[in-house]
């Protein structure tokens, strides 16, 4: 009876509806595709970051500390002389040291096709612990030879046996690096591998690293071998900065737990704007039915009755929006993730067999769902609560 | 509850607290209805009639004095069981007429008792109202906007008695209807009370008052 009362009032208004039911709609699927939009890039960032939990990086102490390698604040021309290397290799012992050249040349790929392209100079043996191939060989020492990244390969069309002109040096191709993705350490998706005796004799060192690698075979001792390090080199003052990879997902996941809580606020607020768009509905529709309300009340209808029938129409509204808000934030959220997939990983296979509904994804959606349905209710409870409180006598008197 | 009158006021007072000081709409009123009286209650605007009408029809209750309806005392009692009084006891006939615009005239009939008792039992009770107030069949489905005043006002009364009240109350039933159609209802009206049901009717016209058997006037909310 009140329901078909509250059905009846809403199609007597039906352009009032169904304004506040796109209101409705839109912050379901503001706050639910925002939702899965972040979940999709903090997935997608997972994916890439190359989960090397037992790597410890060493760089020069720069001003600003606790920051994560790569962090473009730290680009200072630094190094860390081979003297604090030995020390590193001494305290880390019996764990792997290996120091780091990087540098950046213009190199000619061939068909006229030249730029700028970093550098990584490494000790033969070192290359295959830290770097798998997808073809070709790895290097020996003393060899002229480079591996190339596999983005760089693709780019350009490099393979094996290829020749390669960095600086005026040609230097040939043994093998293309497998696809290693965004890691704590280094990245050579985009670069070009030499041994560190080529590196050296093409750019001179100064006996100098940027940057130095200490592989810990087991996660547990990750933390003693970081104090054993940073106690014999950094006792008296701080000349290099330790971390480990675990530190730089960490705050990767940080960065990305707060782009998804802002995306959500994003959606908090469009959603905030629709609950004052039905209070508002509610609210108008409550004052011109001041009289019909009194005239109910005098006919015998209970307070909690009328206090219904408004709360009918307001959860009818929120359904009804929530629902096609969830199906369309479905649709949408999905096609935004593509999108970000597509822009993020442009030339990359981390896209490929990526996911954009796991359960993170429909949990955003029912989410919305619930907090639409929720707000709608909590916006027409006001305007329903002072319907139903009106003494019928004063309600009628009213035009 | 035979024996017992239909309402009786004892000594009843109400006041208004209004910014600019107390209204007193009604001073010590005192007055019994009897079962099957139909009594005019006639006084110039702001005398308290329509208060007093308000009280009877359990729409408002008194600030000092008691009101019993069928020996129940109404003046302590809660909302709801107001409400329900008001649903059970009581029928209303407005001068505005008060359907609900959203309801057809059927279903604004139906609207007391569709609270309380099944669908197709409060259909059937609200067809013999309609045909009882002369309302041709085709006019069940009309909204309340398509009816003229005189099928409107009928339509008012039907749903007034379907739920078979103990009293029947009617605020300047005529008050917005010509003086054709308003002696149709007056005879509708005094047909119901022939049957035995009580009635009070607030009205200014002394030609309305006629139809009922005693007046009671009412002037600064004392009885006169």
């Amino acid at each position: 009876m009140f329901f078909s009362f509250a059905v009846r009032n809403l199609r007597r208004h039906w352009i009032r509806s169904a304004l506040s039911i796109i209101g409705i709609v839109i912050g379901v699927i503001a706050i639910a595709s925002l939702g899965i939009m972040g979940n999709s890039i903090n997935l997608l960032v997972a994916n890439i970051i190359t989960d090397v939990g037992d790597t410890i990086v060493i760089t020069p102490h720069t001003a600003i500390g606790e920051t994560f390698a790569g962090d473009p604040r730290t680009a200072v021309d630094a190094a860390i002389p081979a003297r604090e290397v030995e020390e590193i290799r001494r305290a880390a012992t019996p764990h792997r040291t290996i120091p780091v050249l990087q540098g950046a040349d213009e190199v000619e790929f061939g068909r006229g096709e030249s730029g700028y392209t970093r550098i990584i100079g490494l000790a033969s043996d070192d290359i295959p612990i830290l770097l798998d191939l997808e073809e070709g060989q790895y290097l020996r020492q003393n060899q002229a030879g480079a591996l190339v990244g596999t983005y760089l390969a693709a780019e350009y069309g490099i393979s094996p046996g290829s020749r390669l002109t960095i600086g005026n040096e040609s230097i040939r191709v043994a093998g293309v690096l497998a696809e290693r993705g965004f890691a704590a350490d280094i990245n050579p998706d985009y670069a070009i591998v030499v041994t560190d005796g080529w590196y050296e004799s093409h750019f001179g060192t100064n006996d100098a690293y940027p940057l130095v690698i200490v592989r810990v075979g087991d996660v547990e001792q990750i933390d003693a071998v970081k104090e054993a390090i940073e106690d014999r080199i950094n006792r008296r003052e701080e000349n290099v900065d330790v971390f480990d990879s675990r530190d730089m997902l960490r705050q990767y996941e940080e960065i990305y737990q707060q782009i998804t809580v802002f995306l959500l606020g994003i959606g908090g607020i469009s959603l905030i704007v629709a609950a004052v768009n039905i209070l508002n509905v509610m609210y108008i529709s409550v004052t011109e039915r001041i009289r019909e309300i009194g005239v109910m009340r005098s006919l015998g209808a209970l307070r909690r009755e009328v206090l219904r029938m408004f709360l009918y129409e307001a959860i009818i509204l929120g359904l009804i929006g929530s629902v096609i808000g969830g199906i369309a934030s479905a649709a949408s959220g999905y096609l935004i993730s593509l999108a970000a997939v597509e822009v993020f990983t442009a030339g990359t296979t981390f896209g490929e067999n990526f996911t954009v509904f796991d359960q993170t994804a429909v949990g955003f959606i029912v989410f919305g769902m619930a907090f639409g349905i929720g707000t709608s209710i909590a916006a027409g409870f006001y305007p329903a609560w002072i319907a139903s409180q009106l003494a019928p006598v004063d309600a009628m008197r009213k035009k | 509850m035979s024996g017992d009158p239909i309402l009786l006021f004892e000594d009843v007072t109400k006041v208004y607290p209004l910014p600019a000081g107390d209204v007193v709409a009604l001073d010590h009123v005192s007055l019994t209805v009897e079962p099957g009286e139909f009594i005019a209650v006639m006084g110039p605007s702001g005398s308290g009639k329509s208060t007093l009408l308000n009280m009877m029809g359990c729409l408002d209750v008194p600030t000092a004095g008691k009101i019993y309806l069928s020996g129940q005392e109404i003046s302590r009692m809660s909302d709801d069981d107001l409400t329900r009084l008001r649903r059970d006891r009581i029928g209303f006939v407005f001068q505005q007429f008060n359907l609900i615009p959203l309801l057809s005239a059927i279903e604004n009939v139906e609207f007391p008792i569709v609270l309380t008792t099944g669908r197709e039992e409060s259909r059937r009770r609200a067809i013999e109202v309609m045909r009882a107030m002369h309302l041709d069949d085709a006019l069940f489905s009309h909204r309340p906007g398509e009816l003229s005043g005189g099928e409107q006002q009928r339509v008012a009364i039907a749903r007034a008695l379907v739920n078979d009240p103990d009293l029947l109350l009617c605020d300047e039933p005529t008050g917005n209807l010509d003086t054709k159609t308003g002696t149709a209802i007056m005879d509708l009206l005094a047909a119901e009370n022939r049957e035995g049901k009580t009635i009070v009717m607030v009205t200014h016209d002394p030609r309305i008052a006629g139809y009922a058997r005693r007046t009671i006037r009412i002037v600064d909310g004392r009885l006169a």
